[in-house]
């Protein structure tokens, strides 16, 4: 046990790695958020509902099916994402033409009724899952435990976020994907079909939301408003970031996830609102965001 | 002159609308297979709403837009891309957030028979040398230029809707144009052509179609070209 400015290790270190922890859903949520608002114009005030409904189906495909966490890792985000592929032909695909406000407000009210529907079902008290078998216990660093299932979710949120920015940035399909949100009309003219790539995107991105909400699971209760609160903090780590710029996404996710650590280490009162904080003076000053492209 | 071949491309009635604007009122014109054809007519005359119209990208269209005996009205644009139409477009549409190789490999084949990256290098060697490139909107125009022409080629469309590949190039690089223009029609490439530059239409096109207020007024062969000076001069003010 040792100390660094006055503040043992034992805090120190374990409230990075709770930083480190959130960040990495602030990574990956923000992450899909950012994919889906690069191609669609739509901020997806769902996304939370949709993680929260990621949490969900885990725990139901466990309890009714046996099929346990790292089955629901593959289901869960298909699952899930091809609920937003519904509700993108359904509803989204006929908001394009109109002001952002009102995608924002059709995510915002549909979040709300899903919310709600769930809470009916489930109550607000939240539903116990099981960490994998295999991800109990933890490795004692000497300075500090570190539990398996941790390190687990940084690592994989990571190795997620990665691959996701290397097909958009690197490969054909995400150069198709970067000239339709460019100029859709065009790329359609050359024979695309960017309504279907429109559809997908907007799937892959709340399937990344699920696909957090199932790694959430072990650690957080399963509880509908699981999401509501996680999601206002995303929109600030959003807005901090720059809308619509990947990279700008995972690498603001995880950093804010530690800053927000860090803070409770040395200013526990200002630890809830530190992001709030940080974004308002980003809007000050850079009202793009950090990595945003100005219009 | 009665032609008896059957048209690649064949217009009738074409108008369309940019919201409430009326803005091509009935354009009549044929293209027929292996022919360059050119559309002249000032500015505003609706010669870009024309290929966008064939395109399908304008907001509302009505009359008839035959291609290789299929009806392309009320198909959208990438049905229409697939037919075997390619579009470069005036404002030529490189991607800035892509390089010039994800540029040039972007428009994917519709069918065989396009250009390789090698003949496409052939015919503009710019490109191979800009191809690390980082990103494509860091050309000169005229680099630009070769680039929106270059992309689709590879595509295997066999019609090519040009909108004014020329505007405001060096005379170097319009030549370079003009010479690739003729090299694709004698490959059997055929194209549409949007000029404002008259001079430069006469090196390549074998037919006119003069436009002014959203319809075709005019139209003559390139062998009836001394003969029409003065209505060309009247038409488009030179
Ligand atoms: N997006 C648009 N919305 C409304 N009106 C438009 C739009 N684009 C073009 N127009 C109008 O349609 C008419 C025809 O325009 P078009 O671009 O087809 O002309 P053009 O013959 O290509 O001219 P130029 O030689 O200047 O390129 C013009 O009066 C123009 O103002
Ligand atoms: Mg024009």
């Amino acid at each position: 046990m040792f100390e660094i400015f006055g503040i043992p290790s034992q805090a120190l270190f374990g409230q990075l790695l709770l930083g480190l922890i959130n960040g990495s859903f602030y990574a990956l949520l923000s992450l899909g958020l950012a994919v889906i608002f690069g191609m669609l114009n739509i901020i997806n005030f769902t996304h939370g509902a949709q993680y929260m409904m990621g949490a969900f189906v885990a725990w139901f495909l466990l309890q009714h099916f046996g099929l346990g966490y790292w089955w629901s890792l593959v289901i869960v985000p298909i699952v899930v994402g091809f609920t937003g592929v519904v509700v993108e032909r359904l509803f989204l695909q006929r908001l394009y033409k109109l002001d952002h406000l009102y995608g924002l407000l059709l995510t915002f009210g549909l979040a709300l009724i899903i919310q709600g529907v769930f809470r009916n079902y489930f109550g607000s008290s939240g539903l116990p899952y099981q960490m994998p078998q295999s991800l109990t216990g933890g490795q004692n660093l000497g300075f500090m435990f570190l539990p398996n299932y941790r390190v687990w979710v940084i690592v994989f949120s990571l190795t997620i976020c990665l691959t996701t920015w290397f097909v958009i940035e690197r490969t054909r399909l995400g150069a198709n994907l970067r000239a339709a949100t460019e100029n859709p009309t065009l790329v359609r003219a050359f024979g695309i079909n960017v309504p279907r790539m429109i559809t997908l995107t907007y799937g892959f991105g709340v399937g990344l939301a699920a696909l957090a909400g199932v790694m959430a699971a072990p650690i957080y209760n399963v509880n509908p408003l699981m999401g509501a609160d996680l999601i206002i903090v995303v929109f600030a780590v959003v807005v901090i970031g720059g809308m619509g710029s990947i990279m700008g996404a995972i690498v603001t996710g995880f950093t804010l996830g530690i800053v927000e650590g860090l803070t409770k280490v040395f200013f526990p009162e200002a630890s809830n609102t530190v992001i709030f904080v940080i974004m308002a003076i980003v809007l000050l000053i850079r009202p793009a965001g950090l990595f945003g492209r100005t219009a | 002159m009665l032609d008896t071949r059957m048209p690649l491309l064949s217009v009738n009635d074409l108008q369309a609308w940019y919201g409430e604007s009326h803005i091509l009122h009935g354009v009549n014109f044929d293209i027929f297979p292996g022919e360059v054809v050119t559309l002249l007519g000032r500015n505003g005359a609706g010669k870009t709403t024309t290929l966008k119209s064939i395109m399908g990208i304008v907001g509302q269209r009505t009359g008839s837009v035959r291609f290789d005996n299929q009806e392309l009205i009320g198909k959208t644009s990438d049905k229409i891309a697939r037919a075997g139409i390619a579009f470069c477009p005036e404002e030529r549409g490189i991607f800035a957030s892509l390089n010039v190789e994800e540029n040039l490999l972007l428009p994917p084949q519709i069918r065989s028979g396009g250009l390789s990256l090698e003949q496409i290098f052939t015919l503009f060697p710019n490109l191979k040398e800009r191809l690390g490139s980082s990103q494509g909107t860091k050309l000169s125009g005229g680099e630009q230029q070769m680039l929106a022409i270059g992309r689709i080629l590879r595509t295997g469309a066999r019609l090519l809707l040009l909108d004014e590949p020329t505007e405001g190039l060096a005379p170097v690089i319009i030549q370079q144009i003009g010479k690739t223009i003729k090299t694709l029609k004698a490959q059997g490439f055929t194209i549409l052509l949007v000029e404002q530059n008259f001079r430069f239409a006469s090196t390549v096109a074998d037919r006119y179609y003069i436009m002014e207020h959203g319809k075709v007024v005019e139209r003559f062969e390139n062998s009836e070209l001394d003969a029409k000076t003065e209505t060309l001069h009247e038409y488009l003010g030179v």
